[in-house]
């Protein structure tokens, strides 16, 4: 597919699945009503639903969606490997064991997420430090310590659950399949967003290279070093944003960038822009799903990503003419 | 023209010595030969004559300058290293993988242009691969791969060309061809080579210079007649060797 049409027709699905989302719920709000709401003329009710509660919450599922989304098709270029996705290296062990010590603390609100945000960057802060040692920095170096960090993280948050009183471990089960109840008006994650998309379509070209190889990279003027830390950094925060925003959303991000790749777009410069795009829709869409289902019954969003990204990915993969790798 | 001189150069990996005070100096038009043993440190000499990994001692100069005191992205346009081998973790295009060949070109957020996609042409037809653009590099057979890190290597067009065993995975013809090739652009542009080989009577048809690593930092260089003696070849491999004559020259023939 070509850029223009790529981007025109991601742009119109996004669209789509922005209103879709804003006139399902589980109050029944036709398309009429929606638009005049938008427009501020309006009912009141109805209005105050959209634009309080409808609004703020697609809004972040998009950001989320698209955070997640770039995350790991940075992740899996900085990585060299088709399986890694933005909670590869532990950020969302370390987000959902300080959001979990909240919840049994019993503080919430905007502690939740700030506690979130603080355990992602320590995390992030860990791997990193651990993966250079005293030797140099690698990728399978960074790659082991991060999903060893993960496991570790895995290990707490499976006793801190036994150790969680009944009343609570609904919350928290939700919070780890992914929730975006408690999302609000993602200002901040779109500045996260914004700042990942600029590092991404700056460092494009070199990423296309860095997935030939680092020697094939470093030998036409890539400067490795430099380059992934800052792609582990930005992918590091991008995913730090969203886990704050929806706790750990699975899948979004491991199959929302070979979606596109299987669609034969292999250019990071598009790639990645138009992976934040995506997975943008995806997640509202899933969402929307999440919400409306079982209405007034919420899902944990995250089960739904995977309920519908799994064998969309799938159907794709086994139509797919593209070839991974290199195995006959 | 001087391109690329090491001085004092001391290589040592793993404990093991590859070489020990080499003074090169590769002058444009020249094309050096590199041979020795399995694990003689070929590749890792030719890593540090990139700048890909620093000396233990000694300097290596690009055109008089320190490789260390130059960005990649400068060094990329002089210098430029066909891999012993290619790892393609994401699918590509062919078009899309010799257009990488460009990037020391291009600036941070420029694109391709129509001069790029010129040279991408131009260097997949010289090695034959004109008609394959759009094939996905994981459908191509281990020789046409290589032949497409040639073309790369062509694409990038810099003045120094370092190649680990290019004729890897290649038949006789395209061994033939690709080093006729790469001798034909070379003089004419005249840029210089440094072929890592395993076959000595390629060396001996393809390079006017050569470098023997003979093992625990002991190495020699010179021209044919200079170094290339049986005795030399027979204690480099290790194995005795018979010399024939040949319609172009001297072959050598493990016994």
């Amino acid at each position: 597919m070509r850029p223009p049409v790529l981007f025109t027709s991601l742009l119109l699905l996004s669209g789509i699945s922005i209103l879709f989302s804003m006139a399902n719920g589980s109050m029944d709000i036709g398309w009429v009503e929606l638009l005049s709401a938008i427009h501020g003329n309006g009912e009141e009710f109805a209005t105050r639903v959209i634009l309080d509660l409808r609004w703020p919450r697609t809004a972040a599922a998009y950001v989320t969606g698209a955070l997640l989304a770039l995350a790991g098709g940075l992740m899996q270029v900085l990585l060299r490997n088709p399986l890694a996705d933005p909670y590869v290296l532990g950020i969302s062990g370390g987000a959902a064991v300080a959001t979990l010590l909240t919840l049994l603390l019993g503080i919430g609100g905007i502690w939740l997420q700030g506690a979130a945000f603080i355990g992602a960057l320590l995390s992030m802060l860990l791997v990193f430090g651990l993966s250079h040692g005293h030797g140099s920095w690698s990728i399978s170096r960074l790659l082991l310590t991060g999903v060893v960090v993960a496991a570790g993280w895995g290990a707490a948050i499976g006793f801190l659950l036994a150790l969680s009183p009944e009343r609570d471990l609904r919350g928290m089960l939700f919070w780890l399949m992914g929730d975006l109840s408690y999302a609000t008006t993602p200002v901040e994650s779109l500045a996260v967003l914004l700042a990942g998309l600029l590092v991404a379509v700056a460092s494009g070209r070199s990423l296309n290279l860095l997935a030939h190889g680092e020697l094939v990279a470093a030998t036409l003027g890539v400067t490795i070093q430099p380059l992934r830390r800052l792609i582990y950094i930005m992918a590091s925060l991008l995913t730090a944003a969203a886990v704050t925003m929806g706790g750990s959303i699975g899948f979004v991000g491991l199959i929302v960038p070979h979606m596109l790749r299987l669609q034969g777009v292999r250019d990071h410069r598009v790639l990645l822009p138009a992976a934040a795009l995506l997975g943008g829709c995806l997640l509202v869409i899933a969402d929307t799903l999440a919400r409306t289902l079982l209405a007034p019954r919420q899902l944990p969003v995250g089960t739904l990503t995977a309920l519908i990204g799994v064998p969309v990915f799938l159907y794709l993969l086994y139509h797919s003419r593209e070839r991974y790798g290199r195995d006959g | 023209m001087l391109r690329l001189e090491t001085e004092q150069l001391g290589i040592r990996i793993a404990g093991i010595e590859i070489c020990l005070n080499l003074d090169l100096r590769i002058d444009a038009g020249e094309s050096w030969g590199v041979l020795g043993r399995n694990g003689a440190g070929k590749t890792t000499l030719l890593h540090t004559l990139a700048g890909l990994r620093r000396p233990e001692l000694g300097t290596v100069k690009l055109e008089g300058n320190p490789l260390t005191s130059l960005t990649r992205r400068r060094i990329a346009r002089h210098i430029g290293v066909l891999p012993q081998e290619h790892q393609d973790a994401f699918p590509a295009s062919v078009m899309e993988t010799v257009l990488i060949g460009r990037h020391p070109y291009l600036g941070p957020l420029q694109w391709e242009g129509a001069p790029d996609f010129a040279a991408a042409r131009d260097a997949l037809r010289a090695v034959g691969l004109e008609c394959m653009e759009t094939r996905g590099v994981a459908t191509l057979s281990g020789g046409e791969r290589r032949r497409l890190g040639i073309a790369t290597l062509l694409a990038q067009d810099p003045g120094l060309l370092l190649l680990d065993e290019p004729t890897n995975h290649m038949d006789v013809h395209h061994q033939i061809h690709v080093l006729d090739l790469l001798r034909q652009r070379a003089s004419a542009g005249q840029k210089s080579m440094l072929l890592v080989l395993h076959d000595p009577n390629l060396a001996l048809r393809y390079c006017d210079h050569f470098l023997l690593l003979f093992g625990e930092g002991v190495t020699l260089q010179g021209t044919a007649a200079q170094v290339l003696t049986q005795p030399n070849l027979e204690r480099l491999y290790g194995h005795p060797l018979q010399a024939l004559q040949g319609p172009r020259g001297t072959v050598w023939l493990p016994r």
